[in-house]
């Protein structure tokens, strides 16, 4: 079973709660990024909650996903601890990736996290990857792999999602249509009306969901999910959804006006389902702000846990090239900059 | 000796063509390991546009040697997914050149992931890929690319010139848990050698050979030109004692074996088909001087493609590509 089932009232609660932890992850990610504690560059999926949310919800725990740039709310979604998560923003050596990754690249490949991406459209050829292992091995697991609006422009998805049609393997495409690619707005990319048109180029079903309601988008992959382990191939799902933040942090945003912001904001996804779970009589508000303190607290101790983490030794600059180190970096190793050494050469 | 070329000797050995020595080493490889299958174009019924995976469809089946749409994007990041989820695939690239198009997948996901992971994805990966001019295949299918993989960190390259070399490095790319990109030169897929016939022969990735002893001159070759190398040396042997080098591995390359010999010899060539620029040839040239220096006796010369694409017309084709007399000339011009 997965972690959380959409199906039961439980599992919608634990979807809400999730939904929540997210928000208030990218929120002080954002915070944070803004005071300049955490560096480089990094991209928040407020907004966009429901759609990792119901995704993840419809797997088991053991299935794959391959992420995006936009990554933070795929890795809770799927069950990795916000603390090691804050650490690798913070470029510690206790995060995902011993800081070697950041936000753009957290990953757990034991956990089914094939990793955040850095190159739009790069995840679904791993992803289909992933489902010729399990096809391989006959294994009982999906693989998905997630893309924005802008991926679908890109010439690796169309490889990756026609591999995986013919050779019906148990992958999922969810496009996260945020309206957006970086600063382009969606129809400006694309000639079709709905991005799952495209799924219509594979002979596989395409389906367009309202991306700001979790179950719509549950309900879709998990059908998707018992197709692809039918042995019936991979389905495209589009969610329609929005950023409520720019591209990246600090991106001024002239493409957009506040209007549009608010107009989306109006169908806020976790303001929403938390309605529909009181008027169903299986959350209360009380509740809800007990699980908004409860996000908030275990926010609060990812940030502490982050901020006292130990940050890699410079040395550990050179581990994890590859499985068995060249003598080309192990010279280097052995004599790190900050140990005062370099390589040197022939004497006369 | 090295224990591995003392192994080497030792060995029951039998005479194969390069082809043979690799579709060989990838037989051995999916008997011995169910994680292992091939993946490509037309490398199933078809045996290979070069005919190296020949009737391993039939031996295996279509679940093992898998042929793909044309789309070497989608096969090799595939290959890169499931590599990194407990499969061990092995690419087949038709032609280098096609490796741009792949490009995106080789350099950012499967060079990078291990590393950005911070160790936490395994990628043991093998792609084979043909290089090499000489049968008039013109730009787009004589080119000679290993210096950009080898070039980019996270990636391992080997390019064997010799049908055991050609073998044992297949079977090692195989069984390591790295990426490992093969080159396979066209042109000496029929130069047969003795090889070595027991399954576990390997020959080490990073592991030079010496496949002739001389005093005067150091010849470093690859590929093709490691036998028109060793063919030029026996030309001259009365008047120069050539000692010739395979390097079989160029990431990582066996500098302590090419730095030995240059220390003996004190002159050197670099023999390698890429073109000359920003390359092989100046990686080499660059170690031997910084371990070897004061032992040169004479500028180290280079042997390779000038800079052009490979062009079709056999007078034009044959004036880019490098062979055994420039290795002559060359060995020549610092005598």
């Amino acid at each position: 079973m997965a972690d959380y089932d959409l199906e039961s009232a439980e599992g919608r609660v634990e979807a809400l709660r999730r939904m929540v932890l997210i928000r208030a992850f990218d929120e002080e990610a954002g915070d944070r990024f803004a005071d300049g504690e955490i560096p480089g560059f990094v991209h928040l999926y407020i907004g966009e909650e429901a759609v990792g949310v119901g995704t993840c919800g419809a797997l088991e725990p053991d299935d794959y996903i391959a992420s995006t740039h936009r990554g933070h709310g795929h890795c809770i979604a799927k069950g990795l601890d916000p603390k090691y998560m804050m650490a690798e923003l913070y470029g510690k050596s206790e995060g995902y990736c011993n800081g070697k990754g950041g936000s753009m690249h957290i990953a757990d490949v034991d956990a089914g996290m094939l990793g955040a991406n850095g190159i739009v459209g790069a995840g679904p050829p791993l992803a289909t990857g992933a489902a010729l292992s399990i096809d391989y091995q006959d294994r009982d697991q999906v693989a998905v792999g997630f893309l924005g609006d802008g991926a679908v422009a890109q010439g690796q998805v169309h490889e990756a999602i026609n591999l995986a049609s013919t050779w019906d393997l148990p992958a999922v495409f969810v496009v996260e249509n945020n309206q957006y690619g970086e600063g382009t707005p969606v129809e400006k990319q694309h000639n079709v009306d709905n991005l799952s048109d495209t799924a219509g180029a594979y002979d596989i079903p395409g389906l367009t969901v309202d991306g700001m309601d979790v179950t719509a988008v549950a309900e879709a992959v998990s059908e998707a999910r018992s197709r692809a382990r039918a042995g019936e191939g991979p389905t495209l799902v589009e969610a329609e959804t929005y950023r409520y933040r720019g591209h990246y942090e600090g991106d001024e945003e002239p493409y957009r006006d506040e209007e549009e912001i608010e107009r989306w904001k109006d169908r806020d996804p976790i303001e929403s389902f938390k309605d529909r779970l009181i008027d169903r009589g299986e959350l209360t508000e009380s509740e809800f702000e007990e699980m908004q303190a409860e996000a908030e607290a275990e926010i609060d101790a990812a940030i502490e846990y982050a901020q006292d983490a130990d940050l890699p030794e410079p040395r550990e600059a050179y581990d994890d090239m590859f499985a068995e180190m060249p003598p080309e970096i192990e010279r280097f190793a052995g004599a790190a900059r900050t140990d005062g050494g370099r390589p040197g050469g022939d004497r006369p | 000796m090295t224990a591995q070329v003392e192994r080497e000797l030792e060995t029951e050995t039998e005479e194969l063509t390069v082809r043979e020595a690799i579709r060989q080493a990838l037989r051995e490889e999916l008997d011995r390991d169910e994680d292992v299958f091939l993946i490509g174009e037309d490398i199933g019924k078809f045996g290979g546009v070069l005919e190296v995976t020949g009737d391993l469809y039939e031996e295996f089946g279509e679940e093992r040697v898998r042929d793909t749409p044309i789309s070497e994007a989608g096969f090799t990041g595939a290959a890169t997914g499931a590599a990194a989820t407990g499969t061990r695939p092995v690419v087949e690239l038709m032609f280098s050149d096609f490796s741009g198009v792949a490009m995106e997948q080789i350099m950012n996901q499967m060079a990078k992931m291990r590393y950005m992971f911070g160790g936490k994805a395994e990628m043991p990966l093998t792609v084979r890929t043909t290089e090499g001019g000489g049968m008039g295949a013109a730009s787009q299918h004589s080119g000679t690319v290993h210096s950009w993989i080898a070039h980019f960190p996270g990636l391992k390259a080997v390019a064997p010139g010799t049908a055991a070399a050609a073998k044992g490095l297949t079977k090692a790319a195989i069984r390591s848990n790295d990426p490992v990109f093969v080159f396979e030169n066209k042109m000496i897929y029929e130069q047969t050698g003795q090889v070595p016939t027991d399954e576990d022969f390997t020959v080490p990735i990073g592991e030079a050979a010496v496949e002739r002893e001389g005093e005067d001159v150091t010849v470093v070759a690859t590929q093709r030109l490691v036998g028109e190398s060793l063919e030029t040396a026996e030309s001259i042997a009365d008047d120069v004692d050539v000692e010739v080098i395979d390097t079989r591995s160029l990431y990582p390359l066996d500098t302590e074996t090419i730095v030995e010999s240059v220390r003996k010899t004190g002159r050197l060539i670099v023999a390698d088909e890429s073109p000359l620029s920003y390359g092989t040839h100046a990686e080499i040239v660059a170690r031997v001087q910084e371990e070897a220096f004061f032992s040169l006796d004479a500028p180290i010369q280079r042997v390779g493609t000038p800079d052009t694409h490979m062009p079709f017309s056999p007078p034009l084709e044959n004036e880019v590509l490098p062979d055994g007399d420039d290795v002559r000339a060359a060995i020549e011009r610092i005598s």
